[in-house]
């Protein structure tokens, strides 16, 4: 079996133990028509990533959110949260397993994405549903390990959110860039780990992501990754 | 014909709001504030939809929760997990013929028609608050009996000390069941001086009209001042014992859920305060009441149980 064609693989991977992340800032240029096409839908495709919480925003306004509409705010901005990490995660593996080239400049919309969705999610929790108490907000986080772990997950997004600007990338330099980047396995255990613990018995979705996020991790290490 | 008997839990006719104030909410509360002479601050927090405690306590108006909310968001995971799936997942559930079985420590066991063990009480109207554990309330209006007279009517025996609910357990007309989430089928119980408190409610119907399947049709309890998974739903049994029993909630995740389940703000969740409960439908909380705001009726059950370690 050939394996299709492909740009050449991105920075010439020094680390071979390493789980080959590329800082958005050295990917190669990538070309050809899927490239292209990939580029020109850019705008689109972060207007899609935005739709859902416009979709979610107004149905709460006009009152189409039925039953208890924070929690219902709460658990549907943390699914999405779930699906662009995994999303996020998918990427790098499509594109090494399937030769998707052009999906790379999707990455960081993905990641940006993410982290948008859990700063959604977070608020709705802190101003919303606990009103911004500090009391009770404080309590949360010392007192109930699904929010402490949620709460990490959240800080833990932060730096990568912030290396991902260019000129922030750049200047930390690619080895750098990546080892950091590598948090985001960390970040799918403990958002996980929350949506586990946060469940009150039925546990198929949480288990699932651990699954989907276990086979994206594997298919990374340098033992499984295509010859490339 | 429906003969309502108000209850001393029901809002006297003087203390309902009228429907026009009620609409104005401008008018309303600004007429509640100078009544009841509150500080700006109390209006402000009755406009962002939780009254302050004490009028909530004594005045209660106990507005009835929009229909379609009570009817679209509920927990019954016989017919799926999410919120939404009872009441898309109930729609062909059929409820006749239904009959309840009656067994135990009791001198009137047997089985019957679901008519025949409810006909001969008399159908009442009943509002009353609905607190889930989960945080979020209600205000339901409910028909139906008086729990007291189907035990009454099996005429339990002395040694009897309480009294054990069963769901239909049938996965072919109840999805839910087909995934092992949670031992079925559902189990409930109460002791028996709770079930035969007068504010112990069967419910057949809400708003007026039959009881929906996503609410628990053809019947299901009505324990206003513990939390609504008391509330079993789809009854087919009613056995008496004299062992306190191991509800399925106290099963599953014996740390979070008890058997007593009474509404208590002072103790919390292990993973959420309960000090506060959201109305279905509105954005911001409001305090919650000790037994759900039925203390002056139920509280002397529960003299001298510590309610911390009972919860």
């Amino acid at each position: 079996m050939t394996p299709p064609a492909r740009p050449a693989p991105p920075v010439a991977s020094g680390d071979g133990a390493s789980i080959a992340t590329v800082p958005e800032t050295r990917a190669p240029r990538t070309r050809g028509t899927a490239a292209r096409v990939a580029k020109a839908l850019y705008p689109v495709a972060l207007v899609a990533c935005a739709l859902p919480a416009a979709l979610l925003a107004y149905e709460a306004v006009t009152g189409r959110l039925l039953g208890d509409v924070v929690k219902i705010l709460e658990h549907e901005t943390g699914e999405f949260t779930m699906r662009f990490l995994a999303a996020t995660l998918a990427v790098t593996p499509f594109r090494t397993w399937l030769g998707w080239g052009w999906l790379q400049p999707y990455r960081k919309l993905l990641g940006n994405a993410t982290f948008a969705y859990a700063t959604l999610h977070l608020l709705v929790y802190a101003v919303v549903d606990l009103e911004l108490e500090a009391g009770e907000l404080w309590a949360s986080i010392v007192e109930r390990p699904y929010i402490t772990v949620g709460m990490l997950a959240w800080a833990l997004m932060v730096p990568l959110v912030v290396t991902s600007l260019k000129a922030v990338a750049r200047r930390l330099g690619g080895a750098r860039w990546k080892r950091l980047h590598r948090l985001t396995y960390l970040v799918a255990v403990l958002g996980t780990t929350h949506y586990l613990w946060a469940v009150k018995k039925d546990t198929f979705w949480p288990v699932a992501y651990f699954v989907l996020f276990a086979v994206l991790l594997v298919l990374r290490l340098p033992r499984f990754r295509r010859p490339g | 014909m429906l003969i309502r008997r108000p209850g001393r839990h029901d809002p006297r006719p003087s203390e309902i709001t009228p429907e026009a104030v009620w609409l104005d909410r401008r008018a309303f509360l600004g007429a509640a504030g100078s009544i009841a002479g509150v500080a700006l601050a109390g209006t402000a927090i009755g406009a962002l939809g939780g009254a302050p405690r004490e009028a909530r306590a004594q005045g209660d108006r106990l507005e009835p929760t929009p229909e379609e909310l009570f009817t679209s968001y509920n927990n019954y995971y016989e017919f799926g997990t999410d919120k939404e799936d009872p009441k898309a997942n109930s729609k062909g559930f059929r409820t006749a013929p239904w009959s309840v079985a009656v067994d135990g420590m009791c001198r009137k066991p047997g089985t019957y028609a679901l008519e025949d063990w409810l006909k001969p009480s008399r159908v009442e109207d009943r509002t009353y608050r609905f607190r889930c554990v989960e945080a979020w309330s209600a205000v339901v209006p409910w028909r139906g009996i008086p729990l007291a007279d189907v035990i009454r009517r099996a005429d339990p025996l002395p040694s009897a000390k309480y009294v054990v609910f069963t769901t239909l357990y049938d996965p072919s007309r109840m999805i839910g069941q087909q995934r092992p989430v949670i031992d079925w089928p559902y189990l409930e119980g109460l002791r028996l001086d709770e079930a035969l408190h007068p504010l112990a409610f069967l419910a057949t119907g809400i708003y007026g009209k039959a009881l929906p399947n996503q609410n628990g049709a053809p019947v299901r309890l009505v324990v206003p001042w513990k939390y609504g998974f008391k509330n079993i739903k789809a009854i087919v049994r009613m056995r008496f014992t004299d062992r306190q029993p191991v509800s399925t909630w106290e099963r599953a995740a014996p740390q979070e859920y008890g058997f007593y389940a009474n509404v208590n703000p002072a103790v919390d969740h292990p993973r959420w305060s309960q000090a506060k409960e959201r109305p279905l439908g509105r954005f911001f909380r409001q305090e919650t009441l000790p037994f759900n705001g039925y203390a002056d009726q139920v509280a002397r059950l529960y003299a001298g149980l510590d309610l911390r370690r009972n919860y």
